[in-house]
């Protein structure tokens, strides 16, 4: 079977690349780019730990086909860090202790970030409902929900 | 970030863990995260159905396929004879974890494995399962514990005759064991008794779900010699598994420990490894295996599921004149439910003259249990504690204050043998008792409950070793696995042993060949064990410190202290000299001996036992039946907790699993003994809009002996939830919920027939 030729900018970056039909993008992301900050907890788009962002929409990689991906921008949690400087999101869950195994953290960070930039001031019920897609077993959630909610008030605070 | 009210310079500070930038930039590399060039991948062909005889495996039109390499059936496996089962002095039981690794002439549940192919892609290794034709004679099956039970149920091993019975039974059952736990004279306590309570209670099945499927890359190297990649609960425990099943000796395996996402005990056997290394053997290549999250839900873990009877009985005034438990805990397809467990933690937080507990460890057509947060406890703990509240509400004492009159202390006697030294059970109980959320009114529906728990802990063989670098930082290397930042806290116990700044200590897990022998990563042993490990190595080193400095000094050993990270004369006899820091001494070593460092392994000693207490409100909605989590309080007694983040955090995961086992949590079998919701769309894990914040308060009881005082804090939280949970909706509705989990079509069932 022919690959299929794709071509998209990833964390900024030009990138293309050859993918089989039935490959997802988080395949992509994971085999044949050797981005595996992108976690695959279920393929079914019911786990969250596949979250990126594709042209600035919040998605689960493993809905969507590699081919798919063809002319469009991708973030994925190798790109959330500006270099040596985490983004505050990092840097807060690290203080909090909001990771445990850290298999979901990839996931939670993207969908958080991009909660925080559509509503940058969330109550504890919406950041809740936000990140109900994205699941965590060793938690309880207690610390990634005020790691977010302490981002956002600092982020109004500056 | 240094300095604190308990004295110490480091324990008990909420410092950032050594592996916690790369988890969160998605560098870490997790099980399914490794590659090697040229490697294959492995897929298994798994069992529709619930019981059958396999009749023939017909592979030969997948090994015609184009890039399928290789293909195993058990026929591949050595058979290991009952005589052979247990090497050494412990389980596992060899001979049927190699039959549920693959199985040999009955299929026992859905999903066991049957085949493994190895090709070129996924696609490949998917088209070639396809071509793989099994013959089946399906069998009747049995899922249900009691249905097991019974005297004309349909037999899962014609070699297995119940355990622990007088006389030994004549024909085979599908009950493994009984187990007997008791003190006192149980008749004579409930004779006593003014008030008796007596009820059924039953538990489903449940998954640990762990995000990270499992995931293994194996590689057989043509000298026999094999190394594998994998996360686990313990690389020593893959290691020494997977040369047990292959016949191999221990030595030509190499394990290298991937971090991990998740286990709770679900990894602490194999499933993948030795498959995995036998296609890598028959292909000439790496092998790489992830399974999917079907597989995970039909093939792995889960925990037990029950049918149990409680009965307690108490004098007027609240003191419990007696006890009894009938615990019958189903294993899934061979023996090994943790229901000795339950009979030993059940009763323990009650001070209680006569006790007796019963436990029926039996196989039903389901897979292989395994481990899951203390194992057994909770499943007996939301039995017993729903009875201690019927009972409290039967004495109309308040249910706090019925566990305050009957709480275990030091020099009370377990059902179990040990009597019990320092514990903080009643500190648990008071912290409760004086939480705002305690006296906190409550509105229409709504309802509070209480529930305690109890685990041993666990403790065991654990090497480490730590050596001081030629700058005088410092690395620590153990051979535990880290599930939930016990990196952070052997951080944390070396740089207080040292004296010296956090930011100097590394700590790594090293591979199979960089330390001897550690068990896995389980029962709430590593943050204890491995600690006092490394407090013995570190203290190893410091003498080592304090002779090279006599040495420089030349004065003798005993004339030198180290404080605050530096060797220093002790006092003024010992003559006047610059105290000698870390980095000093380090740079030195090449003049006073050579480089400084110890390696340490024991088979640590003296868990301290722990109890946890939780406060739970809940509002029943009396249209769906739906059962919300208003407030919750977690109330446990962690010794010393080295890091508070991930103690806090160990309680607030163990109290959302619970509460999923609560009220959501459960495998459901169709009639035909297949798995009906192996996924996370259809066994729903609860979410973060299911929860409200988890207030933790953590009690410090030290324990007397680890040098910091710490107990095991991972397993307690998942013990009081479910009970917590149903006592919570006793109280809001007047109904006691008896079977898990209390989902809206029981609730509202429940509601109908009269709440
Ligand atoms: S892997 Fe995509 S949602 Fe779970
Ligand atoms: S930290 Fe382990 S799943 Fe979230």
């Amino acid at each position: 079977m022919a690959k299929n030729h794709v071509t998209t900018t990833i964390n900024g970056e030009p990138v293309e690349f050859l993918c089989e039909t039935q490959q997802t993008l988080l395949d992509v992301l994971r085999d044949e780019l050797q981005l595996t900050g992108s976690k695959e907890g279920c393929a079914s788009g019911d786990c969250g730990a596949c979250s990126v962002m594709v042209d600035d929409r919040l998605v689960c990689s493993c809905l969507v086909m590699g081919v798919e991906a063809e002319g469009s921008s991708i973030e994925t949690i190798e790109g959330m860090a500006d270099g040596e400087n985490l983004h505050p999101l990092q840097q807060k869950f690290l203080e909090n202790a909001a990771l445990q195994c850290g298999i979901c953290t990839p996931g939670f960070l993207i969908a958080a970030k991009s909660l925080l930039e559509k509503n940058p001031d969330p109550t504890e019920t919406e950041v809740r409902y936000w990140l109900a897609g994205n699941l965590c077993r060793c938690t309880g959630y207690d610390k990634i929900i005020r790691s977010v909610l302490e981002v956002a008030a600092e982020a109004k605070g500056a | 970030m240094s300095g604190n009210a308990n004295g110490y310079k480091w324990i008990g500070t909420r410092t950032i863990r050594p592996d916690g930038v790369d988890k969160v930039t998605g560098r870490a590399a997790f099980g399914a995260d490794f590659a090697l060039p040229g490697m294959l991948v492995g897929k298994i062909l798994r069992s529709p159905h619930a019981h059958a005889r396999i009749l023939s495996i017909d592979s030969s039109k997948a090994e015609a396929l184009p890039g399928v390499k290789a293909i195993v059936t058990s026929a591949d496996f050595p058979e290991i004879p009952p005589s052979e089962a247990i090497k050494g002095s412990s389980p596992p039981n060899y001979r049927h974890l190699s039959q549920n690794l693959m199985a040999r002439e009955k299929v026992l549940y859905d999903g066991h494995a049957v085949a493994a192919v190895a090709a070129t892609s996924a696609a490949v290794a998917s088209e070639a399962l396809s071509l793989i034709s099994v013959e089946y004679e399906v069998l009747p099956h049995v899922t249900d514990v009691l249905e097991a039970m019974k005297p004309d149920a349909p037999v899962l091993h014609d070699d297995l005759f119940t355990g622990g019975v007088e006389p030994k039974p004549d024909k085979p059952s599908n009950v493994a064991k009984r187990v007997e736990f008791a003190i006192g004279d149980i008749d004579a306590g409930f004779a006593d008794a003014d008030v008796v309570v007596e009820r059924d209670y039953s538990t489903e099945g449940i998954h640990q779900g762990y995000i990270e499927t499992h995931a293994v890359v194996a590689n057989m190297g043509e000298d026999g010699q094999a190394t594998i990649w994998c996360s686990s609960q313990g690389h020593f425990m893959v290691r020494q598994y997977t040369a047990g099943l292959l016949n191999m000796n221990i030595g030509d395996i190499k394990v290298t420990p991937a971090e991990i996402g998740g286990g709770f005990g679900g990894k602490t056997t194999v499933y993948l490894e030795p498959v995995a290394l036998l296609l890598s053997r028959k292909s000439g290549h790496a092998i790489k295996m992830v399974m999917t999250r079907d597989e995970v839900f039909r093939a792995t873990g889960p925990t037990s599921g029950s049918a149990m009877t409680i009965k307690i009985g108490a004098k007027k005034d609240g003191k419990i004149t007696a006890a009894e438990a009938d615990l019958k805990f189903f294993a899934g397809a061979f023996p090994g439910a943790p229901v000795h467990l339950g009979c030993m933690c059940g009763f323990t937080p009650y001070d209680i003259e006569n006790v007796k507990a019963v436990g029926f460890d039996v196989v039903t057509n389901r897979p292989k249990a395994i481990s899951y947060r203390a194992p057994g406890a909770p499943i007996a703990a939301f039995a017993i504690e729903s009875a201690i509240d019927e009972l409290a509400g039967k004495l109309n004492i308040e249910p706090l204050a019925l566990r305050e009159m009957n709480a275990a202390r030091e020099g009370t006697r377990t059902a179990y043998g040990p009597t019990l030294g320092v514990v903080g059970f009643e500190e648990t109980l008071e912290a409760a008792k004086t939480h705002p959320h305690f006296s906190e009114p409550l509105g229409p529906d709504q309802g509070r409950g209480i529930a305690s728990g109890y685990w041993f802990n666990v403790g065991g063989e654990s090497s480490a070793s730590v050596s001081v670098n030629e700058d005088g930082s410092v690395t620590v290397t153990s051979g535990a696995p880290d599930i939930g930042g016990s990196r952070a806290s052997l951080c944390i116990m070396a740089a207080e042993v040292f004296g010296i700044d956090i930011g100097e200590v590394r700590a790594v897990i090293g591979d199979t060949n960089a330390t001897a022998f550690n068990r896995h990563t389980g029962g709430s042993r590593v943050t204890f064990a491995l600690g006092m490990v490394v407090v013995n190595a570190a203290e190893d080193c410091i003498v080592q410190l304090r002779t090279a400095a006599a040495k420089i000094w030349d004065i003798d050993v005993e004339a030198v202290v180290w404080e605050e990270g530096e060797a220093r004369p002790a006092g003024d006899n010992a003559g006047k000299f610059e105290p000698l820091s870390l980095g000093d001494l380090a740079a030195k070593t090449p003049m006073t001996g050579g480089p400084i460092s110890s390696e340490k392994s024991s088979n640590v000693q003296g868990p301290g036992p722990a109890f946890g207490t939780h406060i739970c409100d809940v509002e029943v909605d009396r249209e769906t039946g739906h059962v919300k989590i208003l407030r919750y309080t977690a109330i446990q007694d962690a010794g010393r907790a080295i890091h508070p983040g991930y103690v806090e955090g160990q309680m607030q995961g163990g109290v959302a699993q619970g509460i999923g086992w609560a009220l959501n949590e459960e495998y459901i079998y169709g009639d035909d003994g297949r798995l009906q919701n192996p996924g996370f769309l259809d066994y729903r894990i609860p979410v973060a809009s299911d929860l409200p914040m988890i207030d933790t308060v953590i009690v410090e009881v030290p324990n007397p002996t680890h040098p910091y005082g710490v107990r095991g804090v991972g397993e307690i939280p998942i013990i009081p939830p479910m009970a917590a949970v149903a006592n919570a909706i006793e109280d809001a509705v007047g109904m006691r919920l008896t079977d898990l989990p209390m989902s809206p079509p029981k609730v509202l069932e429940a509601l109908e027939n009269g709440g």
